[in-house]
C-alpha cells in the first residue's frame, strides 16, 4: 500500500499526468490515507483491548486470589565447644524451607498460612515439618482488623518479621530464641489496630506448656498447636509507635493462666514483659530488645526459673544498599535466680551482602561465655537466605 | 477479658471506611492540579526503557504502558508495586526532576501501613534520581515493613526516571 502511494506521489511530483488524472491521483490518495487511518486505529484499539486483558491477568503478582511465596535458609557453622568433653559444631544444614500460601476469599476475609520444613527432613534424628501461621483475617475497617486461627504471637522484633534479608546474623538472636521462643505461634484471636502513630494488637491464645523436667525453660514449653492442653489460656497486648521515620518503640505484656497448664500444683501464672526499640537514621540501625518472665510458684522458684531474662543491643551500618556489618552483644538467662553462674553472653560481628533485595549472603563470627559446664561455641557462620 | 473487650469497643467505635483505600487515583489527580488536571498522557515502556525499569524495580514491570499527567515541568504517576504479597497503588508527583510529593492511595497488605503516614512519605519530597538510578536521598525504614518501604522507594526512583524519559521525548519533538 504504501508503494502504491510513493507511486502516485512521484508521478504527481514530476507532473508525468495530465490535469485530469491528476485529480483522480489525488483523490486515490485521499482515499489511502483514509484507509491508513481506519487501519491504524483498528489497530490501536485492538493494542488497547490485548493490553486491558493483560493488565487484569491473575498471573500478575498480587493481582490473584490465591498467592504464593516463602523464604528459606542453609547454614555453615564451623563452631568449636570450649566445653571439657564436649563436640565441636561444624554442620551445614538446610535449616528452614518455607512456603506462604495465601487465598482471598472476598475484599475483607482471606487465609494467610506458613508451611515449614525445618533440616531437609523428619526422622529420629530431628527435622520438623510445622504449621507457623494459618488463620483468617478479616478486614473490620480501615485501621482493624481481626485473626483466627494459628497466630504468631506480637512480641519480640523477630517473631513476626523473620525472613533471612531482614536481618543480620546467619543464626537468629538467641535471646528471641530462648527467652522469646520464636517462632512463637499460638492458636486463638487477635485483633489488631491503629491509631495514628500507635498500633496496638490484642491477643487471646493459648499458653505454654513448661515443666519441671526442663526446668520450666520457656522454649521447651512451646505447644506448637499439635493436640494441645488448652486447660489455661494467655492474654498478649501490645503497643508500638512509629511516630518518627526509623523508629519503632515496642512494649508488650503476656499473662499466662497456668504456665504448665494445670500439670504442675507447685507451679502457676506467668508474666512476660518486652520492650524494644529499632531505631534507623540513614545508614546506621539500632536493635535493642530487653524481655523478661516472671513465673509463679514454689516449683519455679526452686530451680530459679522464677525469674527468666534477656537482653540484646545490635548497632548496623549500610557501607552501600548491598553491603552491611553488624556486632550484636546479647545475654540470656533461664535461670536467674538460682544462685549459680547460670548467664550465657554472646558476641557476634559479621556482614550481610545482598546481591538483590530478595537474596542475602550472611557471615559472622561469634564468641559465647557460657556457665561452667555448658556447651560454649565459639567460630563462624555462613548463611545465604532468600524471600519471594 | 474486660480489658480487651474495651479495646474492641474503643477500636471499632471511631472506624467507617473500607480497608486501605485512601484516596481514589482522579481524586488524587484532580488534587494536584487544583482541580484541572491536563489530559492523561501514555508512556509505552519499550527498548532501553522497559530494561531500566526493570533495573530499577528488580522485576519486569507489571504493565508494558503507564498513564501519566504532564502541565509544564510537573508529571503526575499513579504506579503499583507488590510490597509483601498485594500490590500497593502509590500517587508520585514530580516537579523538574525532584520528588514533590508521594501519597498513599491504596494499601491492600495487612502489615507495613506506616509508610502511608506523613511522616514516612515526607522524606522522598526534594529526592532525585543519581545516574544508576538511585534516590539522592536516604530513606529511614521502618522495621517489620521492610518490603513496603522498598516498593515505596522502588517507585519513587521509577516515578523520577520515567518523569526523564518523557521529559527527553518533549524535548525532542
Amino acid at each position: 500500500m504504501y508503494s502504491r502511494i510513493v507511486i502516485s506521489a512521484v508521478l504527481l511530483a514530476f507532473g508525468l499526468s495530465g490535469p485530469a488524472s491528476a485529480a483522480d491521483s489525488t483523490e486515490m490518495l485521499k482515499k489511502e490515507v483514509s484507509a491508513l487511518k481506519r487501519q491504524n486505529k483498528l489497530i490501536l484499539d485492538r493494542l488497547e483491548a490485548v493490553m486491558d486483558v493483560a493488565e487484569k491477568s491473575p498471573s500478575r503478582k498480587g493481582a490473584s486470589h490465591t498467592r504464593l511465596g516463602g523464604y528459606g535458609e542453609l547454614h555453615l557453622n564451623q563452631l568449636d565447644n570450649n566445653r571439657v568433653g564436649g563436640s565441636d559444631k561444624n554442620e551445614i544444614d538446610l535449616h528452614r524451607l518455607i512456603v506462604f500460601l495465601g487465598h482471598d476469599f472476598s475484599k475483607d476475609i482471606r487465609f494467610w498460612s506458613e508451611i515449614e520444613i525445618e533440616h531437609t527432613k523428619v526422622d529420629d534424628e530431628g527435622g520438623e515439618v510445622a504449621i507457623e501461621q494459618a488463620y483468617i483475617e478479616f478486614d473490620l475497617a480501615e485501621n482493624l482488623l481481626a485473626r483466627a486461627g494459628v497466630v504468631l504471637v506480637p512480641v519480640g522484633i523477630m517473631n513476626e518479621t523473620h525472613e533471612p534479608p531482614t536481618f543480620y546474623g546467619v543464626e537468629r538472636n538467641n535471646v528471641e530464641k530462648n527467652i522469646i521462643p520464636t517462632t512463637w505461634r499460638e492458636a486463638g484471636v487477635s485483633i489488631n489496630g491503629r491509631s495514628g502513630a500507635l498500633a496496638y494488637d490484642v491477643m487471646l491464645h493459648s499458653g505454654l506448656e513448661t515443666s519441671a523436667a526442663d526446668n520450666y525453660a520457656i522454649r521447651d514449653g512451646r505447644q506448637s498447636v499439635r493436640k494441645a492442653p488448652a486447660d489455661d489460656f494467655a492474654l498478649t497486648a501490645r503497643v508500638k509507635w512509629t511516630g518518627i521515620a526509623g523508629l519503632e518503640l515496642s512494649a508488650a505484656i503476656q499473662q499466662q493462666a497456668d504456665i504448665t497448664q494445670g500439670n504442675d500444683a507447685t507451679a502457676g501464672s506467668a508474666t512476660l514483659l518486652e520492650t524494644h526499640l529499632a531505631w534507623q537514621t540513614g545508614p546506621f540501625t539500632l536493635r535493642a530488645l530487653y524481655a523478661s518472665w516472671s513465673l509463679d510458684g514454689e516449683g519455679p522458684a526452686a530451680v530459679g526459673a522464677d525469674e527468666q531474662t534477656g537482653w540484646y543491643v545490635e548497632p548496623s551500618y549500610k557501607i552501600s544498599p548491598k553491603f552491611g556489618v553488624f556486632a550484636r552483644l546479647s545475654n540470656w538467662d533461664n535461670t536467674v535466680n538460682s544462685g549459680a553462674d547460670s548467664e550465657t553472653s554472646q558476641t557476634d560481628v559479621g556482614f550481610n551482602y545482598w546481591p538483590h533485595g530478595d537474596v542475602v549472603i550472611k557471615f559472622d563470627y561469634q564468641t559465647q561465655d557460657a556457665p561452667e559446664g555448658s556447651d560454649e561455641y565459639d567460630g563462624i557462620n555462613l548463611g545465604i537466605g532468600y524471600q519471594f | 477479658m474486660r480489658f480487651v473487650i474495651f479495646v474492641l469497643l474503643m477500636a471499632t467505635s471511631a472506624m467507617s471506611f473500607a480497608k486501605g483505600v485512601y484516596l481514589s487515583s482522579e481524586a488524587f489527580v484532580k488534587e494536584v492540579f487544583a482541580g484541572t488536571p491536563p489530559a492523561p498522557e501514555m508512556l509505552w515502556l519499550t527498548g532501553k526503557k522497559r530494561e531500566h525499569a526493570e533495573q530499577i524495580l528488580q522485576h519486569r514491570p507489571a504493565s508494558l504502558r503507564t498513564r501519566y499527567w504532564k502541565k509544564e515541568q510537573r508529571t503526575v504517576w499513579i504506579l503499583e508495586e507488590v510490597g509483601k504479597d498485594k500490590p500497593i497503588t502509590v500517587g508520585l508527583v514530580i516537579n523538574r526532576n525532584k520528588i514533590e510529593r508521594i501519597r498513599v492511595l491504596v494499601f491492600r497488605e495487612s502489615r507495613g501501613d506506616e509508610v502511608r503516614h506523613d511522616f514516612f512519605t515526607n522524606q522522598f519530597n526534594q529526592a532525585g534520581l543519581t545516574k544508576d538510578h538511585r534516590l539522592t536521598k536516604k530513606i529511614d525504614g521502618i522495621t517489620g515493613a521492610t518490603l513496603s518501604v522498598r516498593a515505596l522507594t522502588k517507585l519513587a526512583a521509577l516515578a523520577l526516571y520515567l518523569h526523564t524519559e518523557v521529559s527527553k521525548e518533549n524535548d525532542a519533538q
